[in-house]
């Protein structure tokens, strides 16, 4: 048997290197990505999309309730100071948005305070810690301190290095000395490297908008999607939900849950359905029951599998075909994940043109630094951040209070050194 | 995964070459090198500086061995010391006696842990033991119908009384249930918590109480960044986790936080989750990972999917067509089916020593063998056995029949036949006996076989296998002995 398996190994080798071989050969003879996109294409082609069975048929959905009057000159996804999401029921009529805008009991936070309350719960000191930093002035210590506080804030190496390079020449020529004028000038600093970005949530002017959420396995996006559609039924829209995750299981149950907590339809079809084919009958009976918007989730997928990832963009061109340009994609992103995540922004950019992230699990003590990296390389912002699993945990991003939150808690500087025993 | 690693390392390493002993300086440099790369693997930062700082201790005060030169030297003891940390053999779960044998599974939200459930149950089963899941999330939505499917997937039953209430309760009755169903091993699945969530975590607690499991797995995202080593901590913290399940290994993070969990916590990990599918599942070999990391291949994991694919009278058969340089285009064109049955190319790829330099810049993808399965397909099976026949009008009518050019399927054939003859004297087990049981340590000593011929067959590869590594000049042996592997698939 040894022999054998030695010969095994032989073939695959063998076979590798002359598939490797044809493929640089394939590959070579034209510019780079043109035959990839040629081939692409076909296979896309090639591809049935038969449209799945629909639990809920459009004619269902015609009894809905009418759309109603959207303020449609701030598109924005919510009132910055909303914060109750009394669920509306999809039997209910939704309140008027007038007055979820001002319900007179319910306590007001703004979203920031918001942000700041969840944040501060897993950080006790916030903004403290950072000072701590500079607290005997500006030695190359405090500076050796600053680079361990991003990097442990995962924003990576490459981004802390040039970003302290810069801090320190700006010091130097700007002559600042005090650990205060320090300090103010990095959170100054990073705050402009988060970008003046747009970090609206666009919508159409008329008809039915379509946002597409992806991003790899388990970072939040169904969660998300469910936060999100309760947020905007509360505000009076009607959002319709596509269950385009056919592969995991429970995937289209999951969603479900979510659509009932949220007042939001779901349509869905059986596992193992095309994707694409279930992204379409959600626009069809998004536009039929005259929706708002239709959200489309989709399975996790790493971005490294190709096949999934063209899957993906197929979904979107699929959409687009019927609904037009999709109004917003966005790149759900797990806090906790380290400089992978630049890779999967870049994956998914590259793939369906993301529009901005979603930053999730934000309430644990990882700080999300690679999203700094991500905008600083790719452009992309960060529009909204998950704060727990419960409906109201989203909130907006808030540069500043993500800045101040970069430095706090987790291992502390102060925190005893792991290993060093 | 761990391929900019190996890079990072080997670039680091390039500069020791032939440079006589190691001086001071040399050393900084090279532990900087590492200290950068480890970084960008997400390897904590304090488990950086201990780990560099362990191999600066070892480096300054090696004794000079004849056999390897500085560089080498160099590269063994940060192997040495990454065995050491990811363990010294790879850890069975280990079921005691006691039955049920319960085991609990732990972590972060999306971490993987119903997936490992169920990925577990199916091994279990496979091994002839009677599973009982227990749906022991009652926070995520649907988390128990996800469960549960699983289960009807897996063929195993699934305890999941309630879809709301209470955790602990739902364990302790699971073990009613489990004797009443002479069930041999419980799976108990949770809810993913972050660790600030105190309520949360005594949960954990609690139903570790409720159930004394025999094996607590914490699972965990390969893709984490930093705060493996707070979350790991507080985990162990809370529910003392006996192993570690490292999910998401499939992807291509670079799994810092493997070196930075072990080193943390001192527990070994357990098993790697290689994929979504419920047999993506594979033992962790700390020693094999030490190896990849370095980027010298893994040769064992593959002989290990090749007997999963191939019986002995395939491998017979194939050793004959082999020799005797019968191997056809149909042949190529069926073990190319068989291939992928192992996994993705690219990782299979990246486990043999040599081959991820050579193909460094080659993004193979499954999908892009289409081209190539095309071609063969539009050839007659007269042509597939006897390319000779193929003349101009036959080529542009495989050429016309699969999409291609008339120069790609040109180029085909050419690979083909010298891949056929770089077969038959391989057939002969020269180049590669020695590749079973081989073990890193032997690779640096200059064991390996010699594949550089075999990466250099390919007329059109994208690097020339034999070019020099480094400013230090051709040197084929390092070479050789340290490649880097690119976008490696599987862990
Ligand atoms: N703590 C916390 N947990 C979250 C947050 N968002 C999602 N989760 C949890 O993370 C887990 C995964 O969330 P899902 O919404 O299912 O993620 P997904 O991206 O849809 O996952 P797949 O579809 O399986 O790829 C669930 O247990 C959620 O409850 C968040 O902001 N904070
Ligand atoms: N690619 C890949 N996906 C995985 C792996 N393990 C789990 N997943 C996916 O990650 C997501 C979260 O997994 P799940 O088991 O539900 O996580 P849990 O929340 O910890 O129970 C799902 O989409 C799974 O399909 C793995 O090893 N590789
Ligand atoms: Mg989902
Ligand atoms: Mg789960």
């Amino acid at each position: 048997m040894d022999l054998a398996i030695e010969l095994v190994v032989a073939i695959v080798v063998g076979v590798l290197v002359l598939v490797a071989g044809g493929v640089a050969l394939l590959r070579g003879g034209r510019p780079r990505g043109g035959i990839d996109e040629e081939f692409r294409t076909e296979l896309r082609d090639q591809q049935p999309t038969s449209p799945p069975s629909v639990a809920v048929p459009p004619d269902e959905l015609e009894g809905a309730e009418p759309p109603l009057a959207v303020d449609l000159a701030d598109p924005d996804l919510a009132d910055p100071d909303l914060v109750s999401t009394d669920l509306v029921a999809p039997a209910e009529a939704p309140a008027p948005a007038a007055d979820v805008e001002a319900p007179p009991e319910a306590p007001r936070l703004t979203t920031t305070e918001r942000f700041r309350a969840r944040l501060g719960r897993s950080r006790a000191g916030l903004g403290l810690a950072m000072s701590t930093i500079f607290r005997r002035g500006l030695d190359e210590q405090a500076w050796e301190e600053l680079e361990e506080s991003l990097i442990a804030a995962d924003v990576g190496v490459e981004a802390t290095m040039e970003l302290v390079e810069g801090l320190r020449d700006r010091a130097r020529a700007e002559g600042i000395r005090t650990g205060e004028g320090a300090l103010a000038l990095v959170k100054e600093v990073l705050r402009l490297e988060l970008g003046v970005a747009d970090r609206r949530l666009h919508r159409r002017a008329e008809g039915t908008s379509t946002w597409l959420v992806t991003g790899v396995n388990g970072t939040g996006k169904t969660t998300s999607i469910g936060k999100i559609a309760a947020r905007l039924t509360a505000q009076g829209d009607t959002v319709v939900l596509a269950a385009a995750d056919t592969f995991r299981a429970a995937a289209a149950e999951q969603l479900e849950a979510w659509g009932q907590r949220a007042g939001a339809r779901v349509v869905r079809a059986g596992e193992g359905a095309d994707p694409a084919a279930v992204a379409f009958d959600g626009y069809q009976a998004a536009k039929a029951a005259g929706a708002d918007l239709l959200i489309v989730d989709t399975a996790g997928r790493l971005q490294n599998k190709t096949a999934l990832m063209d899957e993906l963009s197929k979904v979107k061109r699929v959409l687009e075909r019927d609904a037009g340009p999709t109004d917003e994609v966005l790149l759900v992103l797990d806090a906790t994940t380290g400089q992978n995540g630049l890779a999967q922004a870049r994956a998914f950019l590259d793939a369906v043109d993301v529009t901005g992230v979603v930053l999730t699990k934000l309430d644990g003590t990882s700080k999300g630094g690679i999203v700094i990296a991500i905008q600083r390389q790719l452009g992309i912002p960060v529009k909204l951040v998950g704060l727990g699993e419960t409906i109201d945990d989203l909130a907006e991003f808030d540069p500043d209070a993500f800045v101040e939150a970069l430095f706090g808690g987790g291992e502390g500087s102060g925190a005893t050194a792991v290993g060093d025993s | 995964m761990f391929d900019a690693l190996s890079d990072r390392l080997e670039s680091a390493f390039a500069r020791f070459r032939g440079k006589g002993a190691l001086t001071e300086q040399q050393v900084e440099d090279g532990l900087r090198e590492i200290r950068l790369a480890l970084l960008e693997a997400d390897v904590n930062f304090r488990v950086v500086r201990t780990f560099v700082g362990r191999i600066r201790e070892r480096a300054v005060g090696a004794e000079v061995s004849a056999a390897l030169d500085p560089g080498q030297q160099l590269v063994k003891i940060v192997h040495e010391e990454l065995v050491r940390i990811l363990g010294e053999a790879s850890a069975p779960l280990d079921l005691g006696s006691r039955s049920p044998a319960v085991v609990m599974l732990a972590g972060l939200q999306g971490s993987g842990k119903t997936t490992a459930a169920g990925k577990l149950a199916a091994l279990l089963k496979k091994r002839g033991r009677s599973v009982l899941l227990v749906a022991g999330d009652l926070v995520r939505p649907a988390a128990v119908r996800q469960l549960q499917v699983l289960g009807e997937r897996v063929g195993v039953p699934v305890y999941a009384p309630v879809t709301t209430g209470d955790p602990v309760q739902v364990a302790r009755d699971a073990l009613h249930e489990a004797r009443r169903l002479g069930a041999g091993v419980v799976i108990v699945d949770t809810a993913g918590r972050t660790t600030v969530d105190e309520e949360m975590m005594q949960q954990a607690v609690d139903i570790k109480a409720a159930v004394n499991p025999v094996e607590t797995l914490f699972v965990i995202d390969a893709m984490i960044g930093q705060e493996a080593v707070t979350v790991a901590k507080a985990f162990q913290e809370a529910v003392d986790f006996t192993g570690v399940i490292l999910s998401k290994l499939d992807g291509d993070a670079r799994g810092g936080a493997a070196l930075s969990v072990a080193e943390v916590t001192g527990r070994p990990i357990k098993f790697a989750s290689v994929g979504e599918k419920l047999d993506e599942f594979e033992a962790f070999h700390p020693d094999r990972m030490a190896g990849r990391i370095l980027g010298m291949g893994d040769v064992l994991t593959l002989i290990e999917k090749a007997e999963e694919v191939y019986t002995e009278d395939q491998a017979q058969d194939l050793q004959s067509k082999f020799l005797s340089a019968e191997f056809t285009l149909e042949d190529f064109l069926s073990q190319m089916q068989q291939v992928k049955k192992m996994g993705p190319l690219q990782g299979l790829l990246g486990m043999i020593p040599g081959m991820g330099r050579a193909l460094k810049d080659v993004d193979l993808d499954d999908a892009q063998l289409k081209p190539v399965e095309a071609i063969i397909q539009s050839m007659t099976t007269q042509e597939r056995r006897d390319p000779k026949i193929l003349n101009g009008k036959r080529k542009k009518r495989i050429a016309r029949g699969s999409g291609r050019s008339a120069q790609e399927v040109n180029e085909l054939l050419r690979n083909f036949e010298q891949m056929r003859q770089l077969m038959k004297s391989m057939g002969g087990a020269k180049g590669l006996k020695g590749l079973r049981g081989m073990d890193p340590q032997a690779l640096m000593a200059g064991g390996a076989p010699d594949l550089s011929a075999l990466t250099g067959a390919g007329p059109r590869l994208p690097v020339g296998a034999g070019a020099p590594a480094g400013p230090g000049g051709p040197d084929r042996q390092l070479n050789k002995r340290v490649p880097a592997r690119k976008k490696k698939k599987r862990r």
